[in-house]
């Protein structure tokens, strides 16, 4: 943005005073306050509610445990939004895809003993194991089939999303046809008995390895990004397609690798939220509309924006339930998006625009 | 001749009379007007008098269908077509549409009624007021989410208007009060159902008599007409917009936004009124719907019939061209309705191959659908009929 401050009598530079309300309304610290305050009218809510303390804590750790699946799918969206500067549509079924082809192979293996306490066996890990590449391959295989064509036309930037829309209702007609509407879980019947974490918290235990699967594959992203030279050629193609592509930057493999990643990301965490909820074929489009808002809270294309998005995301959306009917959890995630929209459109971490 | 015949013939005759004038290529309008009306009622009466009777109801409901499908196209051609803006939540406009259109036309419930049916308001007003209702409140919706994402990058719009449309179909399943909750709201009234019955009151007497063998399985026909009516409306009025300078700078907009504001265009403003226009005809849709179906509820709205489809047919047809839109929602409801009679007759083989897929048939539509829109992206972006370049207001339009 231009400098909008003008010379005064006494040769210093000021802002008008409009201008200067305006940069405050606009500035990361006013957001945080908007953020801040909207948590603040939810416990004040929840108080005049007659929520106790104690449900309200654990629906913070709810939460937050929620944000950790959401933030592998908003890292995908956020790194092809980086690289590739298309809003992909279909990221919230490519979930849905990846839980059920997840369900398919360990309907294929032989059933083992849960893993105690988790209510998972084996078979789950194996296909996590199988699941992830395979459906960050597919990605990159829809990718040059679909969305290649495209750039080499130099189309639109809206068309990629109407490519993307169209491939998310593809994906979820496939998941329809093979599995049906119903919803299901990867072990149906078996008992998931919630225990007591801290201060009359109750969680499951699945919940808490999928917490830490998460930590340990955005760790993981961390250090595929900072560490390695992929990380650095796909960080160098998001600031500047064009300066990386003559410096010797081969753009096929920064697109190979961003949908590795973001792919399997998203495979992840569609298998860990269908082993917390319940696999179900709508679930990817219906966390399409919080993973995007996590993904503009921390502004787009920014990973660690979106990490830090997703977390908000995800204990503003449990948090909220104590006080209003947790099926508007989606609105609420709406909520905040266009809360983030009308204040700060290029969210916590943007620079000026 | 039976006079049931002449009478839906007649009905019938208002389409075909309406896209006959369209297309003849002859200047004198009045000509042009009574060769159409011969030949729209040629056409359906010939038509009426050799297709068995319940296949003459099967197109006529095929066509009513479309017809709606087509106002719905129409308003996201001035979204998208003439101006880029990528709605993927046309669901809450159609929504919120068909719900005001029902609220305000039906009356509010009494006695035994008042506990099963919850509603906001029934001001039993006609027909007309509740298509009005419907496009202001529609329009009013969109300018409030216009407001925060129409000045930010395309990507910010498309991801809002699909938050609006969940929005909106979660409010209209959870809350009783407002149109009775996850139950369907019954009773919208049909206009001019009283033709199908026993005669309306207010017309005279001549004209009930002419309608009078008409029964009311025979309504469709009556609808037919109504929805082609306001199809052809908003279609003229459309396309002497876009030939106004205001649809010359909603192009230029589209085009080049920053040549359009260089020469002096209010950006912003022309992004708005787009956006409401479209909106506005979309609620329109929705309340032609609501009267069609009579009884709505929030799952009628759902992101594949109330938006993909939608999607499908106005790029099918060709962006930017009115005439596109309508005949790609003819065209995609005809694959649509068609697909369900071709799985339909291959119900013995998919049973053959498993159990369950016979009862997954509308899930082989959407994948044939969805195959279909990127085909079109991919290799037919301009669709079928493609725009047409438009420079000015033409003589004999004017």
């Amino acid at each position: 943005m231009h400098d909008k401050r003008v010379l005064q009598d006494d040769g210093t530079l000021h802002l008008r005073p409009g201008e200067r309300a305006r940069a405050i309304l606009t500035s990361r610290a006013f957001m945080f306050v908007v953020l801040a305050l909207l948590v603040l009218g939810f416990i004040i809510a929840a108080q005049a509610k007659g929520v106790s303390a104690n449900s309200l804590l654990s629906l913070f750790v709810r939460g937050t445990l929620l944000g950790g699946t959401l933030a592998l799918g908003a890292i995908g969206v956020t790194l092809v939004f980086a690289v590739l500067k298309m809003a992909n549509f279909a990221h919230g079924d490519t979930m849905t895809f990846g839980a059920y082809i997840g369900l398919l192979i360990i309907m294929l293996l032989p059933k083992g003993p849960p893993l105690a306490p988790f209510s998972f066996g084996y078979e789950f890990l194996v296909a996590l194991l199988i699941v992830v590449p395979l459906i960050g391959l597919f990605t990159f295989g829809l990718d040059q089939a679909l969305f290649r064509p495209l750039r080499n036309r130099r189309a639109q930037p809206i068309m990629f999303a109407m490519a993307s829309l169209g491939l998310a209702f593809g994906l979820r007609s496939l998941v329809y046809i093979f599995w049906g509407a119903d919803f299901t879980f990867y072990y149906v019947g078996r008992a998931r008995p919630a225990v007591e974490l801290f201060a009359g918290v109750r969680v499951r235990p699945d919940q808490l390895f999928i917490l830490g699967l998460a930590i340990v594959l955005i760790v993981g992203v961390y250090l595929l990004l900072e560490r390695t030279k992929i990380g650095k050629a796909m960080r160098a193609t998001a600031d500047n397609p064009d300066l990386a592509r003559v410096s010797g930057i081969d753009t096929n493999r920064v697109i190979l690798w961003t949908w590795l990643i973001g792919g399997g990301l998203a495979a992840a965490g569609g298998m860990l939220y269908a082993l917390d909820v319940q696999l179900r074929p709508e679930m990817g489009w219906w966390l399409l509309l919080p993973l995007f808002a996590s993904v503009i809270l921390g502004t787009l294309g920014n990973a660690y924006g979106a990490l830090a998005g997703a977390f908000i995301i995800g204990i503003v959306w449990q948090v909220s339930s104590a006080f209003i009917n947790p099926t508007y959890g989606h609105g609420i995630a709406f909520l905040v998006m266009v809360l983030v929209l009308l204040v700060r459109p290029q969210g916590l971490f943007g620079g000026r625009k | 001749m039976t006079p049931l015949v002449i009478a839906k013939s007649a009905l019938l005759a208002v389409p075909l009379w309406l896209v006959t004038s369209t297309l003849l290529p002859i200047k004198a309008s009045w000509l042009k007007h009574l060769l159409s009306i011969v030949i729209g009622f040629g056409v359906a009466v010939a038509a009426t008098l050799v297709v068995p009777t319940g296949g003459m109801s099967y197109i006529t409901t095929f066509i009513l269908m479309a017809g709606i499908y087509a106002v719905l196209s129409l308003g996201l051609n001035v979204q998208w077509g003439y101006t880029g803006l990528f709605n993927i939540g046309i669901a809450a406009f159609f929504a919120i549409g068909a719900f005001t259109s029902a609220l305000v036309t039906t009356n509010m419930p009494t006695g035994a009624n008042a506990s099963f049916t919850k509603q906001l308001m029934g001001l039993g007003m006609p027909f007309w007021v509740g298509l009005v209702a419907a496009g202001i409140v529609a329009g009013i919706l969109a300018w409030l989410i216009g407001k925060p994402t129409l000045r930010l990058r395309d990507d910010y719009l498309a991801i809002a208007t699909i938050g609006i449309a969940e929005m909106v179909r979660l409010v209209f399943q959870n809350e009783r009060w407002l149109a009775n909750g996850p139950q369907p709201l019954r009773g919208i009234p049909q206009p001019l159902q009283c033709l199908a019955g026993n005669g309306c009151d207010w017309l005279p007497g001549f004209v009930n008599d002419f309608f009078a063998p008409l029964t009311p399985r025979d309504y469709p026909y009556i609808y037919v007409a109504i929805v082609a009516l306001v199809l052809f409306l908003l279609y003229r009025v459309l396309e002497r917009a876009i030939r106004s300078p205001w649809g010359r700078a909603l192009r230029a907009v589209r085009e080049e936004e920053a040549s359009a504001a260089m020469n002096g265009k209010d950006v912003a403003a022309f992004r708005m009124q787009s956006f409401v226009v479209g909106a506005v005809i979309m609620g329109i849709g929705g309340g032609l719907y609501a009267h069609y179906v009579v009884s709505i509820d929030y799952g009628h709205f759902d992101p594949l019939y109330g938006t993909f489809l939608i999607w499908v047919m106005l790029m099918l047809g060709g962006s930017g061209n009115n005439r596109g839109a309508i005949l790609g929602a003819f065209v995609v409801w005809g694959i649509w309705s068609g697909t369900s009679f071709a799985v339909d007759a291959l119900r013995p083989t998919l049973a053959a191959i498993s159990p369950d897929l016979p009862s997954r048939g509308p899930y082989i539509r959407l994948l044939f659908i969805s195959i279909l829109l990127l085909f079109i992206v991919l290799y037919r972006p301009k669709g079928l009929l493609p725009e047409e370049k438009v420079v000015s207001l033409d003589r004999d339009l004017a």
